[in-house]
């Protein structure tokens, strides 16, 4: 696969005179051996499944662990008064970040982007974003592209798995892929792509991996809140013309490299940080009595 | 890994190596057993053991047992449908000197007696890996059509499967041999870019020295 580089991948789009997005979707053509459609049609698909998990949300659910579910719908009265701090607009981004990652705990059908446990980040931007700029489902595909073209360098030169490179690889990495969707959408350069990228990893290196009980739930669910609204202000500072001074692809190497570092106590084996602190040894000694 | 492995699977949480991952392990045991599956007892290891519970590991299992993929809204309640249609579970613990942290073995008994022992462990992603089947290594993902045969280690077993292959205009994507000794148990896992048909595998079944073949379709 060719997808080893955002640079390059800038470089292809230049020289073709194709957008980013499409560079991509060729790039899965010549992978996958199948059609322009097959693979058009089927990035649609996971954009719709977002789209679909986001509206199944159930306030009422809770996770097998009792420890999640109820804070989308706390969230979604919040915005209903109309009196957040943030805005409607952030706010809602917020509440769907959210909504997604108790779905995720309670077993609902959601869209691994690019883990399970970083499920909320995209759709919570995109899904916001399409209702309040009225983008059509082909440009919130396109957008698609433009995430899944980021992630796929981000696995190629690091990691997408809190177990090989802590939280940073997961909620880091579904940011600087929805941040780069955004500038996209919102009608900006490659260029601008790619910072907008660089500086939603930056913000969220070294970030660790240390869920409460081993479970994808604390502090997992509102880790997306963090990726997702990240992902928009990054997106609107590289907008407003401002660069990464580290490169895009030397962010990815340096989010690899502190990945490494990472002891193995913060790397998703409940063995560090928020998992030992004395209530989330009180979680997980209850859990495990059950 | 395609970009799809970035942006997917579309699945039930909450986790893609946990969740999705065990339900995909149960789902290929399910093809491999060809038949509804009466018993089934699952040894748990390493983080599939101590936080599989939280993550819904035992109902994701249990829920591929029973044909489900790992995107199906039913796994939460796969439990009571596994008591519908009559497939009996019980879990431990599964001790290995040395194995992935998400392993997984079963041991699983089919309607007509039939039985299968599978070894797995669930690589991140979703994506998993057979690494035993009925005692022999082995290792696939489930990605291709996968003919499985046992055989006893003697010259000539491999050109059979080969050259049935051929006669079939089948392609060979990759394949394995393991032995448990010379002249004792040997296994060859082949993954095909097509299916294999039925009347093949039934042939290869019933040459002198093959003791088993088991065969993972694509079909749905």
């Amino acid at each position: 696969m060719a997808l080893k580089s955002l640079e390059e991948l800038a470089n292809i789009a230049t020289a073709s005179g194709d957008p980013f997005w499409c560079v991509v979707l060729k790039e899965d053509i010549k992978e996958r051996q199948v059609t322009k459609e097959e693979s058009f049609a089927k990035m649609e698909g996971m954009y719709l499944a977002m789209k679909e998990a986001d509206k199944q949300y159930d306030g009422k659910l809770r996770s097998r662990s009792g420890l999640s579910g109820g804070d989308g719908q706390r969230l979604n009265e919040y915005l209903d008064k109309g009196e957040s701090l943030c805005g409607d607009f952030i706010t809602t981004v917020m509440m769907r970040a959210v909504k997604m990652g108790e779905s995720n705990a309670c077993m609902k059908r959601i869209v691994a982007a690019p883990t399970a446990g970083s499920c909320g980040v995209l759709p919570a931007v995109l899904v916001t974003m399409e209702e309040r700029f009225g983008f059509s489902i082909e440009q919130m595909t396109q957008a698609l592209y433009v995430a899944a073209g980021i992630g796929e360098v981000i696995a190629e030169r690091a990691f997408i798995s809190g177990a090989q490179g802590g939280c940073q690889a997961e909620i880091g990495s579904a940011s600087a892929m929805a941040a780069g969707a955004a500038v996209f959408l919102y009608g900006g350069t490659t260029q601008q792509i790619l910072h907008a990228c660089a500086m939603a990893l930056k913000n969220l290196l070294g970030l660790t991996c240390d869920p409460v009980a081993g479970l994808v739930e604390v502090p997992c669910i509102k880790r997306n809140i963090l990726g997702a609204v990240n992902a928009l202000t990054s997106a609107d500072v590289a907008l407003a013309g401002v660069k990464s001074a580290i490169p895009p692809d030397e962010v990815i190497d340096t989010m690899r490299s502190i990945g490494s570092m990472l002891p193995k106590a913060l790397r998703e084996t409940g063995e560090g940080g928020l998992a030992i602190s004395p209530e989330g040894i009180k979680i997980m000694e209850k859990q495990q009595k059950e | 890994m395609s970009l799809f492995d970035i942006l997917g699977p579309v699945m039930v949480g909450p986790s893609s190596s946990h969740t999705a991952g065990a339900a995909r392990i149960g789902y290929i045991c399910y093809k491999l057993m060809d038949e509804p599956i009466e018993r089934a007892e699952i040894g748990l290891y390493g983080s599939f053991l101590a936080t599989g519970r939280g993550h819904g590991t035992d109902r994701a299992l249990v829920a591929g047992l029973l044909g489900m993929k790992p995107a199906d809204e039913r796994i939460p309640e796969s439990f009571e449908l596994a008591k519908q249609q009559n497939l009996e579970f019980s879990f431990g613990r599964a001790d290995f000197a040395e194995a992935h942290p998400n392993t997984v073995k079963l041991n699983l008994t089919g309607k007509s007696g039939r039985r299968l022992e599978v070894t797995a462990e669930s690589i991140g992603g979703g994506r998993v890996r057979i690494r035993q089947i009925d005692g022999l290594e082995a290792n696939f993902c489930g990605d291709y059509a996968t003919l499985i045969v046992h055989n006893l280690d003697q010259p000539g077993h491999v050109a059979e499967v080969t050259s049935m292959l051929a006669h079939k205009s089948i392609n060979i994507a990759t394949m394995q041999l393991y032995r448990d000794g010379r002249g004792g148990h040997a296994v060859m896992v082949v993954e095909c870019d097509r299916e294999v048909p039925e009347e093949s595998r039934k042939w290869l079944a019933h040459l002198e020295g093959i003791i088993k073949v088991t065969y993972l379709s694509m079909e749905e």
